[in-house]
């Protein structure tokens, strides 16, 4: 008998998403319901992480918004995400970029 | 009147809805179902169906009322829609002797200025008067392994085609444990 488990996690991944790692700046393409209509807002940072996996992957992005460190953790199989743009490719050797958290800029 | 199935706990995942959350859900497959055996008032003093499940037949449960079902009919998850409500009874995971805090939820005594009394059992009653410990007072000893029944889950998905059911939330069991899915008592 197959995994339905995983047969039911495999109809809803995105086949569209781009390859992206740690250290990379992305800019989300989120999509913000507003009554009927809907409107795009993007939130641009770095990628500092990325957990699990299959359908339950999820993503964090970090920012400095007005000197203040902000960070958004996203489903990436969410269907409130419309696009994930990458901006910079990183250079980083690690998985998880903790470490920007305590780093003076 | 209730509907019932038997199925199969197979795991859990999570769906996204039209708003874009994430829902955890407990994948079951249920049925289909043989009536094994048709009771009646007259017979045996109350209406049932008895339904078995898996191939080989692994398991067998009652399901209280009167069905138009007929002997050898089969069950199957169509009976159920989307958006109803749903009890389920399983036999829950082993957890072996526990003690008090994890048992029934004690405070326990003091983590550390000297204390010597971290996770152990306190005053169990008062004192000559009534000089005997209350029944039914908490204590440590086995816990798990037992029927257990989860009430109104909403039931995010019927997939007739393969025989399975998505349930909101989580159910009692290790995967692979078998359950009695029963219309919500309570709707």
């Amino acid at each position: 008998m197959p995994d339905l488990v995983r047969e039911i996690e495999k109809e809803q991944i995105k086949k569209d998403i781009p390859e992206f790692v740690p250290g990379d700046e992305v800019k989300v393409h989120l999509r913000i319901p507003e009554g009927e209509k809907e409107r795009i807002q993007i939130y641009e940072g770095t990628v500092i992480a990325r957990k699990h996996g299959s359908l339950r992957e999820t993503f964090t992005v970090r920012k400095i918004s007005y000197g203040v460190g902000v960070e958004r953790i996203f489903p990436l199989h969410s269907p409130m995400i419309a696009k994930i743009e990458i901006a910079k490719k990183g250079d980083v050797r690690r998985a998880k970029l903790y470490y920007l958290r305590k780093k003076k800029k | 009147m209730r509907e019932g199935i038997l199925g199969r706990k197979l795991g859990m995942t999570q769906i996204f809805d039209k708003d874009g959350r994430a829902i955890p859900v407990t994948v079951i497959e249920s049925g289909p179902c043989v009536v094994l055996q048709h009771k009646t008032k007259k017979t045996d003093g109350y209406d049932a169906i008895q339904l078995g499940f898996a191939k080989p037949l692994r398991f067998i449960r009652e399901i209280r009322g009167e069905f138009p079902y007929k002997l050898g009919d089969e069950v199957k998850v169509s009976i159920f829609q989307e958006g109803e409500y749903v009890d389920i009874t399983g036999i829950s995971k082993g957890k072996g002797f526990a003690g008090g805090m994890k048992r029934w939820g004690w405070a326990g005594g003091g983590a550390s200025h000297g204390s010597m009394s971290h996770r152990r059992i306190g005053s169990v009653g008062q004192g000559t008067s009534p000089g005997r410990v209350f029944k039914g007072k908490t204590m440590p000893g086995h816990m798990g392994f037992r029927r257990v029944t989860v009430q109104n889950l909403k039931i995010i998905k019927v997939d007739s085609e393969h025989e399975i059911l998505l349930v909101k939330g989580a159910i009692p069991g290790v995967k692979g444990g078998y359950l009695l899915i029963r219309t919500s008592i309570k709707m």
